[in-house]
């Protein structure tokens, strides 16, 4: 009888193995939505002109003033941008993941263990779409317009740090939604949470931190590491002050705050397999 | 070699369950309790036992989907739970109630998934493809979307799903639930090839009574997560108390017939049915009705198995 077992394998050869089985199941996904094609064009220029919605309530508050919290517009686009792109890209990575009650209770969870690829990787891609595209697309573009308009001295250290945000941002969102969504493991119900988390989250992040109290800005950057994805940074970039007066330090430190999240979001999955109970038949 | 070891392997589920309007009360359902056996490489072993007996968990605990509470297990061996994706390649499993399939995608498809997330060389892969089409008539279904499949068909395309890399023990969790008569036979014609032409290790739940026989040396079951009876099929009939039943046709109706050792269990006009222990010799009983009653013509039933196991479900305590 033939195996191919192959000796224990390595972090990266696991990761690299994690990151194909997603492809492979992506792109099954892709070919399942194939035979609905002709929906396909029009639920992503519907999907950007919903999200574009976001940007334009953020454009039409400007028309009154100038400033909002102290922040010009283009400075609003970057938070806009920034958090948007990071959700966007997140959304389109491992959003399925906030499925994952439904998973348990069809009883399909059951099927992604049995088979010798990663479970996580499996459900993240469960229904993977490119229409998912348009929340990140429509954002690059906020980007785009933004960082030419914004008044800001391109140095090397900020582009640096922008390029760095929008991959750390990611990687938190992401730990967030695979986090949240651990959650169903025990309560059926917490998608709402999670989304809560997530696209709740974002929405937070597309206005400057001095227009909320002291006590929720430090809830999101020493709680849900939120204040990471883009805040903390853009205060650098934008050369403002903290409000909350913390040592410059935490400006950078948004790539150690995804690790962390990557990391409490990897216990808490395995914890969650763990325990999980299976559909009941 | 044993493929498949259990050493006291228990799984509890916490259900909360409401009680009264505001208070919830915790129990604790043992699904499965102190279950220990062994499964030595190549048999066919049936797995049965009532509703909620404790059989799709125990396979989940087999195939690492469930982590038990309590106990040792072993598959091809790897510990299940801990080493789950290694596993997943040494092993097979069709779910009855549930497909591995892509539902929007042609069966091909699922097959060529397979492939590699199994990382099937592409030789092998062609090889157990080509097979499984043939022993299954799966070829003009392969370019067929799944959701278009009959559920015969489908259950096909499961097995097939579950072989293509060559995995050392194949579960089956109700692999004929729902199928009819044709589709039964033909799963089964294929198992057998499975297990005794390609030696694939195989343990199968179902509530068919004939799969058991026309597949199994052996078999298992288990009742309140605790084994109840492991042999034989033939051995069923001693542990199960079985009777064997005596028709007797005299020459006119009468009253219920006296002899000893059998019991009258049901009288028809001119007809009887006396029940006696099946392993107890019909010959003192037929001399004994002879010798006090006009006897005209009599039959030997021998139990049926469904009997047997009925009797047996019935006589374990609740616990
Ligand atoms: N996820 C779960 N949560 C709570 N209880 C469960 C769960 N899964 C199984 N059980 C309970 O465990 C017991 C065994 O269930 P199991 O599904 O293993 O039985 P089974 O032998 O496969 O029965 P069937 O013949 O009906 O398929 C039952 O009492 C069942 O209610
Ligand atoms: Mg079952």
């Amino acid at each position: 009888m033939a195996e191919y077992l192959g000796e224990r394998e390595s972090g990266v050869e696991r990761l690299r193995w994690a990151v194909r089985s997603w492809q492979l199941t992506a792109a099954m996904w892709t070919r399942a939505a194939m035979a609905y094609r002709a929906s396909f064009a029009l639920m992503l220029v519907a999907n950007v002109l919903i999200t574009s919605l976001d940007f334009v309530v953020v454009v039409l508050m400007f028309q009154h003033t100038d400033r909002l919290g102290g922040w010009t517009l283009p400075e609003l686009g970057l938070l806009y941008g920034t958090s948007a792109f990071a959700l966007g890209t997140a959304d389109l990575l491992v959003g399925s993941v906030d499925s994952l009650g439904e998973r348990i209770r069809a009883g399909t969870l059951d099927v992604m263990l049995i088979r010798p690829a990663p479970a996580l990787s499996q459900v993240c891609a469960e229904r993977f779409s490119l229409r998912r595209l348009g929340r990140p697309a429509q954002a690059t573009a906020v980007l785009a317009w933004s960082v030419s308009a914004v008044r800001v001295d391109w140095t090397w250290d900020r582009v640096l740090l922008l390029a760095a945000l929008l991959v750390s941002g990611t990687v938190i969102f992401s730990a967030l939604f695979i986090g949240g969504a651990t959650l169903q493991f025990w309560w059926g119900e917490a998608k709402e949470l999670q989304n809560s988390f997530t696209y709740g989250g974002a929405t937070l992040l597309h206005y400057p931190p001095t227009v909320f109290a002291k006590e929720l800005v430090a809830g999101v950057t020493f709680g849900l590491p939120l204040a990471f994805v883009n805040w903390l940074p853009l205060l650098h970039i934008l050369g403002k002050p903290d409000p909350l007066g913390l040592p410059a330090a935490f400006q950078f430190a948004s790539p150690l705050a995804a690790a962390g999240s990557v990391l409490v979001a990897g216990v808490a999955w395995r914890a969650g397999l763990r325990a999980y109970r299976g559909a009941g038949n | 070699m044993a493929l498949i070891e259990l050493e006291d392997v228990a799984r509890t589920f916490t259900i909360r369950a409401k009680v009264g309007r505001l208070r919830r009360e915790r129990r604790e359902v043992r699904a499965v309790d102190g279950l220990s056996f062994t499964v030595q490489a190549g048999e066919c072993v049936g797995y049965i036992g009532p509703n909620g007996a404790g059989k799709s968990t125990t396979i989940k605990m087999l195939t690492g989907i469930l982590v038990p509470s309590a106990g040792r297990l072993r598959v091809a061996g790897v510990d299940p739970a801990r080493e789950r994706t290694r596993l997943a390649r040494r092993i097979g499993v069709v779910f009855g109630q549930r497909t591995t399939l892509w539902w929007d995608l042609p069966l091909r498809d699922s097959y060529e998934l397979a492939r590699r997330i199994y990382r099937i060389p592409d030789a092998r892969y062609r090889a157990n493809l080509d097979r499984c089409v043939e022993l299954l008539e799966l070829g003009p279904l392969l370019d067929t979307p799944v959701r278009q499949l009959s559920l015969g068909q489908r259950m096909r395309g499961d097995l097939a799903a579950a072989l293509l890399h060559d995995p050392q023990v194949l579960y089956l969790d109700e692999p004929t639930i729902g199928l009819d008569v044709v589709s039964k036979v033909r799963v089964r014609e294929f198992l057998r090839e499975i297990n005794t032409g390609a030696g694939t290790t195989v343990l199968l739940t179902t509530h068919d009574l004939t799969d058991i026989e026309q597949l199994c040396g052996r078999v298992m079951v288990i009742d309140h997560g605790r084994m109840v009876y492991d042999g034989g099929l033939d051995g069923l009939h001693a542990t199960g108390q079985s009777e064997r039943t005596l028709v007797v046709d005299l020459a006119g109706p009468s009253a219920p017939i006296e002899v000893p050792g059998a019991r009258v269990v049901k009288v028809d006009g001119a007809r009887q049915w006396l029940a006696f222990p099946a392993e107890d010799s019909a010959a003192p009983i037929v001399a004994a009705v002879a010798a006090g009653y006009p006897l005209l013509d009599l039959s030997v039933r021998e139990p049926a198995i469904e009997d047997v196991i009925a009797r047996m479900y019935a006589k374990v305590p609740i616990g």
